[in-house]
């Protein structure tokens, strides 16, 4: 039986609150993992493990860390994502809100773009 | 000094699960100095201990050619301190290995009581990641000598019972 937008979101907060060590009411869907929740490079890999457990789901590492766009020439200029590598990344994370990230594209500043509710989105677009 | 946590492997079975045990000793410097008047072993080093049984399980499960170091304790657990006397069996259950990384969960009992729980994660050194150094984190045999030592030859088997080999790069 498919899982409820809700029972997903209860399910991703568990995952972030043992891997943050953070408070059930920190994570909010607005909260930033970065950010907000105070997430290093290495909880990434410990979230990922959590949630294709949790979910029995796989997450390749280029579905949520599109480095190769964000490091490629062809999609960055001056530090910033071009408009070829917005569609990209587009195309790549449809389930994120990048509006905000599209205003001012820089690279240096998409380490911080993911939510909680983007990840809850991810995760439903993988058991859906 | 020599860094061995743990005293011997009792069960290994490749990407499953790896038992081994410890035994605190008032002659080691750790146990006495720690805490004066109250010779135990440091928490830390009953993580250290279970850390080094995860740790050759990763790196066995790579045929020993990635570089496998503890990245992040996610929770730690200690019901009773470790004394003088003591003997520790730990027992270290694979959650996850990825080729990023792998997550385990370790526990300790002594005289079959629980006496620490732990969950931990590790990561790989990657070669080209000028974070690090590159090269081994061994010298050429001492891993072998060591895994020798802690009978892990003797019990060690892969995920069909037979016995593992003794890697070459070991």
């Amino acid at each position: 039986m498919a899982l409820s937008a809700d029972e997903i979101y209860a399910k991703v907060q568990e995952a972030l609150e043992d891997a943050l060590g953070v408070d059930n009411d920190e994570v909010t869907k607005e909260a930033t993992l970065v950010g907000d929740l105070g997430a290093e490079s290495i909880d990434f890999l410990d979230i990922v493990f959590k949630l294709e457990k949790m979910f029995d789901i796989t997450i390749p590492r280029e579905e949520l860390s599109p480095e190769d766009i964000l490091t490629n020439a062809q999609y960055v200029q001056d530090g910033s994502v071009t408009g070829e590598g917005m569609a990209e990344l587009k195309r790549r994370m449809p389930w994120a809100d990048l509006s905000e990230f599209e205003k001012s594209p820089r690279v240096q500043d998409f380490g911080n773009l993911l939510t909680v509710g983007d990840l809850c989105n991810y995760v439903e677009s993988k058991v859906g | 000094m020599r860094w061995f946590w743990v005293d011997r492997f009792t069960e290994f079975v490749s990407g499953s699960h790896v038992c081994g045990i410890k035994n605190i000793a008032l002659a080691e410097e750790a146990v006495d100095k720690y805490c004066p008047g109250f010779p135990m072993l440091p928490p830390t080093l009953i993580i250290e201990g279970m850390a080094q049984l995860g740790g050759i399980m990763v790196a066995e499960h790579f045929g020993f050619e990635k570089r496998v170091v503890l990245a992040k304790v996610g929770s730690a657990k200690f019901h009773a301190p470790a004394r003088t006397g003591d003997q520790l069996h730990y027992r270290v259950d694979v959650d996850a290995i990825g080729d990023q990384g792998a997550t385990v969960t370790c526990v300790s009992h002594c005289d079959d009581q629980l006496q620490a729980e732990v969950q931990m994660m590790f990561a790989f050194l990657e070669p080209g990641d000028d974070r690090f150094t590159d090269g081994p984190l061994f010298e050429p045999g001492d891993l072998e000598s060591m895994l020798r030592m802690m009978n892990f030859f003797h019990v060690a088997v892969d995920a069909d019972g037979e016995p593992v080999p003794i890697y070459e790069n070991l």
